[in-house]
């Protein structure tokens, strides 16, 4: 029992980091939000929505790597963040699959 | 008489030993957290069902989702962006704090984390409070005026941004709870599993409105 609470206090300290990997990474979530602002203002038409969708999710991942420690974290996590996600695409899909063909 | 008071003997080691267990309380850091993990994601198929009850209503009344959303103004909804951003990177700066045992810096980036909490509720409340002001609010004389695309854009912006502003409230409460769990010593540099759970619950609201925000205010 004493090994294993070592092991998990272990993992928690492998990725335990500098301030300065967080601060660049908050930079780097605020050039995005200048980014996805400053392109929604020019005229791209159908594409901005698909702009603003892709910024958005590189945002996502940037925050969850980082911030929620995912990149650090058992790969455990990945696998419960897929199936969360393949869930969800079904639901929109099948939702489209409707909307498009009624 | 005297094996009376060796069953007392006895009934006194059982309890020691039992003492003895307490104090080892057996800690299980990554299943508190696959747990919080589990719960993020019954949050996000929540919200999951309004985007695609969004995305359903956008692709059906494109043109009138264009003509509501000019009345949302982006410079605020920027603004809010930035005051997330910086109290996500706050919470996790506090979690290595705290491992570096820093006990009043991590103290100090999780207040103002509740501050940039606060400040998003507070532009949010100008912001809402001009929307009833010009009478877009349901049976409001604006949104009487307005077609149907533009009832179903502010009705599913009320929806989601309220239920948005409702987890920054559960948000600071969860993490003001921890703060205080922090100064009395039950969360410390080798036990901070909690702390990382409210963060991750803060992230999670961050990630919401990273999608929100280019959904309602950046339509052109």
């Amino acid at each position: 029992m004493d090994s294993e609470k070592e092991k998990a206090i272990h993992e928690h300290e492998s990725h335990s980091h500098e301030y300065g990997v967080y601060i660049l990474v908050f930079f780097g979530l605020l050039a995005l939000t200048a980014i996805t602002v400053s392109i929604a203002g020019l005229n791209l038409g159908s594409l901005t929505l698909t702009v603003a969708l892709v910024i958005a999710t590189i945002k996502t991942c940037l925050v969850a790597n980082y911030f929620m420690h995912v990149k650090f974290d058992s790969p455990i996590f990945k696998v419960f963040i897929a199936v969360c996600i393949v869930i969800f695409a079904t639901m929109i899909g099948l939702t489209f699959f409707d909307l498009i063909f009624r | 008489m005297s094996q009376n008071s060796d069953l007392t003997l006895h009934q006194q080691h059982v309890h020691e030993a039992h003492a003895h267990v307490g104090e080892h309380t057996h800690r299980d850091d990554v299943g508190s957290k696959m747990g919080m993990w589990l719960f993020l994601f019954t949050e996000v198929l929540l919200f999951g069902g309004m985007f695609i009850l969004y995305a359903s209503y956008r692709f059906m009344y494109s043109d009138a989702f264009k003509v509501a959303a000019e009345h949302l103004d982006t410079y605020v909804g920027a603004i809010n962006t930035i005051i997330l951003l910086a109290s996500s990177c706050a919470v996790v700066l506090a979690i290595v704090s705290l491992q570096k045992k820093n006990k009043r810096l991590c103290l100090g980036f999780l207040w103002f984390t509740l501050a940039c909490g606060a400040a998003f509720m507070v532009n949010k409340y100008f912001e809402w409070g001009h929307k009833i002001e010009i009478g877009i609010y349901p049976k409001g004389p604006a949104l009487a005026e307005m077609s149907e695309g533009e009832v179903l854009f502010f009705g599913l912006y009320y929806v989601m941004t309220g239920l948005h502003g409702l987890h920054i409230i559960i948000g600071m409460i969860f993490i003001g709870v921890i703060m205080a769990m922090i100064q009395k010593n039950k969360i410390t540099h080798d036990n901070f599993q909690k702390l990382e759970n409210s963060g991750l619950y803060w992230h999670l609201v961050d990630v919401i409105w990273i999608f929100l925000f280019p959904l309602f205010y950046l339509i052109h």
